[in-house]
């Protein structure tokens, strides 16, 4: 039997029919929604006078433009309360089950599927979200989609996709002091671009990889889309099998074990091939910290700003326009830049662990009076798990305050906007313009980094504490 | 249910020459919050396209005068970030047809392809040589035909041919919707829930 690849097998496990010459009808297990983009399918199913085909494969929380203050109290902004309650709405005459603002299992639609059990090896995943890519952490196809494949997907469960090519980026070897997996998305995507990815779905594989923590593979699979690519995932072993197990919707007893044995069978063969392939060395890679606006213009925390000398035409404009907006000068140390807030949340670093490595660097310290901390769980479990910890006494003792679960600062579709020109090191996954709020100048970096410059005021290694 | 037809247009053009441009700056976040596909048209590029009083940027190319058309030509790696359908909304909703570029993500080429945009990667020399065109020549005009799959610079009288997928070609000439599709295929998508 000729070779296959981690990918090859659970796609093709999920073809339905192949087009001629066109895409392929790809089965959906599981089908997360948001109120952001899902309105407007459920629109376009009302407009056919349908209904959603497979209710229970869908799973719906609000979390993008939600508070993260007072979630008891009704949504002050009008259009955002207005999402909420169409979702609501949606759900109910659709048989969808919502975890909503009031809900025990409440939180960022990519944290709450993995730590309920609801993300599971094997599975094929969408979300009308762009970072749906971190459920291939499990070994699973996951990726973010459109609102009219939205559409597509509760008309009939399954969605048309031309199949991606495949690459593999391996990091092997140990991981510096300090260096985590938010390093090393940030480190593989300044060295193959934000566009590297492109057209491909990615396997990370490695000894590097292989030492990750879950939370830390569903940071780099969270991340797999900022280098262009439609998904990340890795191939699932004992560390995915226990933390799924025992999980809310996880399979129990004999399910369990029947399934246990299949998810084993998912890697790739030996002599699988990838259309592209990347090796990088674990250490090579220092903390990182972006200096642009771009989640490619990443550099170590010792490292200067590039000078760009080499850049022509659209390249050189492009990277000046970027630096002018930071308000960076080229060649310059980033290490000592003054910043003004911090955010550690999102679905790219809102998981416990991230909490318990940011409360570890902080504890016995205090946050710089200049700085303006935003500390926000990625949902309410998170949130519990930061309370029954202790977790929150050490935050508070050194100057932080807890918020309440959403996505926050991220993409500041709620409150929590960066003002203009004002600095924010945060432990998010985009650092476009005006993402985190009109004219924010975004900084992304790891939970330590961010510990690191909260009590500083400044951008900090935090290798030297 | 269909979407609109596109078969071949003749348009001058409004050149975009950044790279990279995300999701982001086709329409920030901020303006996602609607529950129809009405409307983001007023929001593509606002950060770019107004100043912070609401007034329109002057240097902002889709504020010049010298440049209108149906065809939005834009540096490569297009439509990178988000999954937001919105910015193909907006993109189709301020009058666009065509998006040309030397590169794009691929969320945001399948999301243009859904709504009846056709995306058209060419080479970064030829996207080199249509800013030049126009920068001269604001009035130049340009042919796109899907059926040839060709786009045509009339005053250097260079074409190129451009690919997209056959199944999405036959949709978009003929106006065929993927749901549509999909609904056809209930017995299979059934039988292979039961397998």
């Amino acid at each position: 039997m000729e070779p296959k690849t981690l990918f090859d097998k659970i796609w093709d496990a999920h073809v339905v029919k192949q087009v001629k010459d066109g895409p392929d009808v790809l089965y959906i297990d599981r089908h997360f929604i948001h109120e952001v983009t899902s309105p407007v399918a459920f629109l376009g199913l009302r407009n056919r006078g349908m209904k959603v085909f497979r209710p229970q494969n869908t799973i719906a929380t609000p979390d993008h433009n939600v508070p993260t203050l007072e979630q008891h109290l009704p949504i002050k902004e009008e259009l955002s309360r207005v999402q909420v309650e169409a979702l609501k709405q949606n759900c109910a005459d659709n048989g969808i089950e919502l975890y909503g603002l009031d809900h025990k299992y409440h939180g960022i639609v990519h944290i709450i599927g993995p730590e309920l059990g609801i993300t599971q090896p094997g599975m094929t995943i969408v979300c009308g979200d762009s970072h749906t890519s971190t459920h291939g952490a499990f070994g699973s196809i996951a990726f973010g989609i459109g609102t009219s494949e939205v559409e597509m997907v509760f008309a009939s469960q399954c969605i048309l996709q031309p199949k991606p090519k495949k690459m593999r980026i391996n990091v092997d070897g140990k991981l510096g002091k300090d260096v985590t997996a938010k390093d090393i998305a940030l480190y593989v995507i300044s060295q193959i671009s934000t566009s590297g990815g492109t057209g491909h779905f990615v396997e990370f594989a490695g000894s590097a990889i292989q030492s990750l923590t879950m939370e830390g593979r569903m940071t780099l699979c969270n991340m797999s889309i900022e280098c262009g690519a439609r998904g990340g995932m890795i191939a699932p072993d004992e560390v995915t099998f226990a933390y799924v197990k025992g999980r809310e919707f996880a399979p129990m007893g004999e399910e369990w074990d029947r399934k246990l044995e299949l998810w084993k069978q998912l890697k790739s063969d030996k002599d699988a091939v990838f259309d592209a392939e990347y090796n990088f060395n674990a250490s090579d890679i220092e903390p990182m910290i972006t200096y642009g606006t771009n989640p490619g213009m990443g550099i170590g925390v010792s490292g200067t700003i590039p000078t760009g000398k080499d850049l022509t035409g659209s390249d050189l404009i492009t990277f000046n326009k970027s630096l002018e907006y930071m308000g960076l000068n080229p060649g310059d140390q980033i290490k000592g830049k003054k910043i003004d807030y911090v955010f550690i949340g999102s679905c790219t670093n809102g998981r416990i662990e991230d909490f318990r490595l940011f409360a570890e660097f902080v504890k016995g310290k205090q946050k710089a009076e200049s700085v303006t901390a935003w500390i926000v769980p990625g949902s309410k479990k998170v949130e519990q798990q930061i309370r029954e910890e202790g977790i929150v006494e050490v935050l508070e003792a050194a100057g932080f305050a807890l918020r309440q679960p959403g996505c926050s600062a991220c993409l500041a579709m709620n409150e929590d906007k960066i003002p203009e020109g004002k600095y924010a090191v945060s432990t998010s996954n985009r650092n476009f313009e005006g993402r985190q709020g009109p004219g924010a100048r975004t900084m992304l970096a790891s939970p330590l980094m961010v510990a690191a410059a909260a009590v500083t005021g400044v951008v900090s290694d935090p290798r030297e504490f | 249910m269909s979407i609109e037809k596109f078969q071949k247009l003749v348009s001058t053009v409004v050149p975009l020459p950044i790279e990279n441009v995300d999701t982001d700056q086709i329409i920030p976040a901020r303006f996602l919050k609607a529950v129809e596909r009405k409307g983001f048209g007023d929001n593509l590029f606002r950060d770019w396209r107004y100043k912070k009083d609401g007034t329109p940027n002057p240097d902002f190319v889709m504020n010049n005068p010298r440049f209108s058309g149906q065809i939005l030509v834009a540096g490569k790696n297009f439509g990178s970030g988000s999954s937001r359908e919105h910015a193909a909304w907006a993109v189709y909703d301020a009058g666009f047809r065509v998006v040309v570029s030397s590169f794009f993500a691929d969320i945001f080429k399948s999301n243009v392809l859904n709504n009846g945009l056709l995306p058209v990667q060419v080479s970064d020399e030829f996207l080199a040589g249509i800013f030049e065109t126009t920068e001269s020549d604001p009035s130049a005009q340009f042919v796109v035909d899907l059926e040839s799959q060709t786009i045509l610079n009339i005053n250097t009288g260079i074409s190129v041919k451009f690919e997209i997928n056959s199944y999405k070609k036959e949709c978009l000439l003929n106006g065929y919707d993927d749901i549509d599709f999909l609904l056809s295929l209930k017995d299979e998508i059934v039988a292979f829930e039961e397998a």
